[in-house]
């Protein structure tokens, strides 16, 4: 608890400090590529023929994902606190080279746990995440997943609580983890907000963002929570199908437990033991999500839907193909969800998906999946 | 006076430290756990501490991890539980505690697990993932089913929070030897003693040590200081390596002789290993609580 305590003085005082937030904002600017453009996806559509779709483009930050507005702000603060050293989880990958990312920018040393089934499937943010200087220590406890990474990370946290400083990549964790990655986050939204009202001189009518742990998504949408027009959807990874029991949605098919230290929606049993998650994407291979969501689930604030492995599959090659932009398998969750309600929306209407991050990541999981419908391009990698 | 405040008192008459004994409940099954800890008992673990397997174990290290996968492997979940302190009840009179995590108690409903362990014969809980100031609704639930819960205090822990942990922990304080996790550690961290004292400046109730306790020495060492100390990832990995050796009873039985030897009450001199319960020895048992330090 301590930790936690002085966690969250130290953030309380970042935050009023002008100097942390000019240099937070700098590194924003000139390091992340910040502000990133709202897109009019044009001929998506045209070809789906009802509300308007805009893209809020965190595929364009730096290392490829919205996590670097996180890893930024934390770096920073471990950096205040006099920590030498961080650690951090990561399922695809994203959020371990995101945190690799501003260790080499700020000279921390850097150490990210990985599921083994992670590892795998993201061999090239491995990769770059020891190309960063990042010791990456593969995690086969449990499922082998973003969950099991993340016991660990806390495991060689409390050990090393005196000279480390745990970096949580999503709005998940105990107190003050979800507060300040949405804090850290909100940047999204509060860019967007600025956005569209330059160009179509009016707030948006729907929010779209994909939601594993939820950091994504509550960035966007925490800008807009006072906007009561404005409604707002969260997609979870519906895996095999939610009848299935072979997904990551806890907000829609799971009930209220702890894990990591907060309370929310969780998948578990009849016994509280956690339940492995499953999803194609790796980002959203988590049984639990961030507490503000499950309270805004139950505010009625925003609703919370899911689109299966398939249907994102589907909507990544949409994209693609419609637009030019590969979504990362995460946001092809979001994208999947707009295509589908985009048609049955008047055309004045305006919708903004989170495009979280790029597939470059996702090639490979999606070539082999294409191949297994027998829909692929015969496109197999070397390592196959 | 609970059964663990009885024998916290009945030990503490003797000059004796009390050896809490840990089993990974289900590890490799109910049946095994039964033995070992009648064995435990029989060789003088003077505490029983159960741990109910948890799918995310935090505060454990690998060897507490694996043998909670074993355990949930093997199907054990509350009901098996329940009907493992029946059994125990039945055959040993030491308290029994069992350790698990804040998730598996609220889902089955806080309070009404608490009472079906209470009915079974259990005597106190330990949730390392329910700190004190947090612990709401369900800390009040437990405490009125009539278990004790036992807090943990860490290393970490400020002068001011170890006066919480020990104003609301009931039967003993667990302290955390170290920052870190469970597991077996060749040296016992420098600074204990002096966790060990600042946390005895701040009360009078019984002090546990665990986490990396692992052999009769770090007892020993511990015992001039503490009310007793907890073994147990040393204890589950003997279970690990030996759990089909028709040898795990005798082994289990010998090391918590060893274990127990340094713990007895010591009569003068370092005499103590292998002597039975004599007289009574104040000694160094409660060193004068002094001002706390900051």
């Amino acid at each position: 608890m301590t930790p936690l305590v002085e966690l969250e003085q130290a953030y309380a005082k970042a935050k009023k400090n002008p100097v942390f937030r000019r240099r937070l904002n700098h590194l924003l600017a000139s390091y992340a590529g910040r502000p990133t453009p709202l897109t009019f996806a044009g001929r998506l559509t045209q070809q789906l023929g009802g509300a308007k779709i805009f893209l809020k483009r965190e595929d364009l930050c730096h290392t490829g994902a919205h996590k670097i507005n996180n890893t930024l702000g934390q770096g920073l603060l471990a950096q205040e606190m006099g920590k030498p050293r961080l650690v951090a989880e990561t399922g695809a990958g994203q959020h371990g080279v995101a945190t690799a990312t501003i260790a080499a920018l700020l000279g921390l040393d850097c150490e990210v746990y990985m599921g083994e089934e992670d590892i795998e499937r993201q061999a090239l943010n491995v990769l770059r995440m020891k190309l960063l200087g990042a010791k990456v220590t593969p995690v086969a406890s449990g499922s082998r997943t973003l969950k099991d990474a993340m016991n660990e990370a806390l495991r060689d946290w409390v050990t090393n609580v005196r000279t480390t400083y745990y970096l949580i990549g999503s709005t998940a964790g105990p107190h003050p983890y979800p507060m300040m990655v949405r804090d850290f986050q909100s940047v999204i939204g509060q860019e967007t907000k600025r956005q569209i009202r330059a160009v179509e001189r009016s707030l948006p009518d729907l929010l779209i963002a994909c939601v594993g742990g939820g950091s994504n998504s509550l960035g966007l949408f925490s800008p807009f929570l006072s906007d009561h027009d404005v409604r707002m959807v969260g997609v979870e990874a519906g895996g095999l199908g939610l009848a299935s029991g072979q997904h990551g949605a806890p907000l829609n098919a799971g009930s209220p437990g702890v894990l990591h230290g907060s309370y929310s929606y969780l998948l578990q049993d009849a016994d509280g033991q956690v339940m492995a998650a499953h999803s194609i994407s790796a980002g959203l291979d988590y049984p639990g999500v961030g507490p503000e969501h499950s309270w805004l689930k139950e505010q009625g604030r925003v609703e919370y839907v899911s689109i299966t492995d398939e249907e994102a599959l589907e909507a990544f090659q949409l994209l693609a193909r419609m637009e030019g932009i590969m979504p990362a398998l995460e946001s092809a969750h979001a994208i999947a969800y707009a295509a589908k309600i985009a048609p049955k929306l008047p055309r004045n209407q305006k919708m903004i998906v989170c495009l979280s991050g790029r597939g470059d990541k996702d090639l490979q999981v999606v070539s082999q999946a294409l191949e297994r419908r027998g829909s692929g391009f015969g496109v197999r990698s070397e390592s196959d | 006076m609970s059964r663990i405040d009885q024998i916290f008192s009945r030990l503490r008459a003797k000059g004796e430290r009390a050896l809490v004994a840990y089993f990974t409940a289900g590890d490799p099954s109910v049946e095994v756990t039964e033995k070992v800890v009648c064995a435990a008992v029989e060789n003088g673990a003077d505490l029983i501490e159960l741990g109910f397997p948890f799918s995310d174990p935090l505060a454990d290290g690998p060897v507490i991890q694996r043998a909670s996968q074993r355990a949930l492997q093997h199907g054990m979940n509350f009901e098996r539980l329940i009907r493992l302190i029946e059994l125990l009840r039945a055959r040993v009179q030491a308290p029994l505690v069992v350790m698990t995590y804040v998730n598996p108690i609220l889902r089955r409903g806080g309070g009404v697990i608490a009472k079906d362990l209470v009915q079974a014969g259990l005597d106190g809980l330990i949730i390392p993932d329910l700190p004190p100031d947090e612990s709401g609704e369900l800390g009040k639930a437990l405490r009125q089913s009539g278990l004790d819960l036992i807090y943990l205090a860490a290393p970490t822990s400020s002068p001011e929070r170890l006066r919480l942990i020990a104003r609301r922990s009931q039967g003993f304080i667990y302290l955390v030897s170290l920052t870190g996790v469970t597991g077996a550690r060749d040296q016992l961290p420098p600074d204990l003693i002096q966790h060990l004292r600042d946390l005895r400046a701040v009360t009078k109730k019984p002090i546990c040590v665990g986490f990396g306790i692992s052999t009769p020495e770090h007892a020993r060492v511990v015992g001039e200081w503490a009310d007793g100390v907890v073994v147990g990832s040393a204890i589950v990995r003997l279970i690990e390596e030996h759990a089909s050796s028709p040898d795990l009873i005798r082994r289990v039985g010998h090391f918590i002789q060893s274990l127990k030897a340094p713990l007895e009450s010591r009569g003068s001199g370092s005499g103590a290993r292998g002597s039975q319960n004599t007289k009574s020895d104040p000694g160094p048992r409660t060193p004068d609580p002094g001002p706390p330090t900051p």
